[in-house]
């Protein structure tokens, strides 16, 4: 067919644009703002008047319910003279060692559990319910077995965070279209070229859900750890800095050092994890929820 | 990769890319396996296209994975002579995390070929299927026709990189146009052709549709169902193709409906 092949490039240029799909335009940067700021801003706003109005109304002592600005003052000094630093330092550190350090072990866990059969049957469903055990339960045993040391605090990191990350990994791998490692193998994939190549990629959206639970855990195990774990040998994080703030009766301080812990973790979650997951949704084409 | 193709009229096993003999598929074990191909001959040429017919059930794609060595035969041989086959499936299946540029690369990449001549060739087999701008877009940007291009190239980069100067290539193509609108698959089977003269590469086309199998195939392979066994060839080179659509729909339709009884 000869006539055919002549302008046969013109009609598949024309079909390649009629059928593309249309590429959606980023809205402008302030307009982004508006959408994504405004509103938290707004709820905050409308959380602290509702505060600060039931303070007013004195139906609850002093010692019960601070006002607003009694608590500012609490996190204003200790920003002042530096212990916040020192504070939020300590507890940082810590958690995102203890992090780094699960991320390293869970991953080949995780990739373990999901494709080898006999280790899923063995410590799969011991994975899942790890994940429903409170971490604050191996506070006690942590510290009979290593004293009131870090060894202490950094097991309970682990056992928070370790089940989430390898669980995320888990349905991630088994979330892959089964056509993806098979094309792998065709292309000529062997074992370790697939997993490096194939499934890690393509498990990344659940590995990285399973990550950001695993920050979250590794976050409130800590502070778990912190408040009930207390010594002098383990210095002062905002466990302990909670810890104190009740021993004192200072219910400004208590508040005061609630808000950096939830500071710490809002934080983390918008300026690590919500851009990575957005950067690879959006590659993926997967902007339902962005 | 050159433009030219000679085109074998007569094939001997001395130079055959692809050769199977007795080929068995048994699927489970005892009485209650179940035989998906049963004495299976089938020669293929260096630089043939071949399309194999058959309706469900016939093992069509069970022979591809046969010959693609993604499945092992219960008995039976089969030979390649040419490098490591590339495979085409229905779906374009590509990575949606990679570029179509690193699609295409990916092959060579587990072949590890260096940075440089990946992109190279990436580039070169992009502008094969007419995708020359479109090496930066992700696949979700992408039209299923300009996807089931992308696949093409990805699956020539898998049989011409794993190539040694001389070894001809091997596709094998598991209905990659079925999912795709009439008008795109006419465009798609022009360009299919085109590229296969280009690249002399040897082609296995499994397909349901006779009108594909007689326009885009030398030869015409058509295969029985429960067990699958090659019933008759045709060759449909400088033949009058609207006669043999005719002959080939007969046979299909004899082949089909002799399940009817059983």
């Amino acid at each position: 067919m000869p006539q055919l092949d002549t302008d046969l490039s013109a009609v598949g240029a024309g079909l390649d644009a009629l059928d593309a799909p249309s590429q959606e335009q980023r809205p402008s940067l302030w307009k982004r703002f508006v959408r994504t700021a405004v509103p938290p801003l707004i709820a905050f706003a409308l959380l602290l008047g509702a505060w600060q109005a039931l303070w007013a109304l004195a139906f609850w002592p002093e010692y019960q319910l601070p006002s607003p600005g009694s608590v500012w003052a609490a996190v204003a000094e200790a920003v002042e003279t530096g212990r916040a630093f020192e504070v939020l330092w300590t507890s940082v550190s810590r958690a995102v060692l203890g992090f780094l350090t699960a991320v390293v072990i869970a991953t080949p866990l995780g990739l373990l559990i999901a494709k080898v059969r006999v280790v899923r049957a063995a410590i799969g469903s011991l994975l899942t319910g790890l994940q429903s055990l409170p971490s604050v339960a191996w506070v006690p045993a942590g510290i009979l077995w290593f004293g009131a040391t870090p060894s202490t605090i950094y097991f309970v990191v682990l056992m928070g965070s370790v089940p989430s990350i390898a669980n995320g990994l888990v349905s991630g791998v088994d979330q892959i279209p089964p056509l993806l490692p098979r094309v792998g193998q065709a292309l000529g994939a062997g074992r370790m070229a697939s997993a490096r190549h194939i499934l890690l990629p393509a498990a990344l959206p659940g590995y990285l859900a399973g990550l950001k639970q695993g920050w979250a855990f590794s976050w409130r195990s800590l502070m778990a750890a912190e408040i009930i774990a207390t010594s002098p040998q383990l210095g002062e994080g905002l466990g302990q800095y909670l810890h104190n703030g009740s021993a004192l009766n200072d219910i400004s301080m208590v508040i005061a050092a609630i808000f950096l812990i939830l500071l710490v973790g809002v934080g983390i979650e918008l300026l690590v994890f919500r851009p990575l997951e957005r950067a690879v949704l959006r590659a993926r084409g997967l902007t339902g929820a962005l | 990769m050159t433009a030219t193709l000679e085109t074998p009229t007569t094939v001997s096993d001395v130079d055959a890319a692809v050769t199977l003999s007795g080929v068995r598929k048994v699927f489970g074990h005892g009485p209650a396996g179940v035989v998906a191909l049963d004495g299976v001959d089938l020669t293929v040429a260096p630089g043939e296209f071949v399309c194999l017919l058959g309706a469900s059930g016939c093992g069509k794609s069970t022979l591809l994975n046969l010959v693609a060595g993604l499945d092992a035969p219960t008995s039976g041989r089969i030979e390649l002579t040419t490098s490591r086959p590339a495979v085409m499936f229905q779906e374009a299946a590509l990575m949606p995390w990679l570029t179509a540029a690193r699609n295409v690369e990916l092959p060579l990449r587990l072949a590890g070929i260096k940075r440089g001549a990946r992109r190279e060739k990436a580039s070169e087999l992009l502008s094969l299927v007419r995708l020359v701008g479109a090496g930066h877009k992700r696949p979700h940007e992408l039209s299923g026709g300009m996807r089931q291009r992308v696949a093409l190239a990805r699956a020539l980069a898998s049989t011409l990189g794993s190539a040694e100067d001389g070894t001809p290539g091997l596709l094998l193509m598991d209905e990659p146009f079925a999912a795709l609108d009439a008008i795109t698959r006419d465009v798609l089977q022009a360009e299919l052709v085109r590229v296969w003269r280009e690249t002399s590469t040897a082609i296995v086309f499994v397909t349901h549709d006779v009108r594909e199998a007689v326009r885009l195939g030398q030869r015409v392979v058509l295969l029985s169902s429960r067990p699958g066994r090659v019933v008759r060839e045709w060759s449909t080179v400088d033949c009058d193709e609207p006669a043999v659509i005719d002959e080939i729909t007969t046979h299909l339709r004899e082949v089909i409906s002799g399940h009817a009884a059983a």
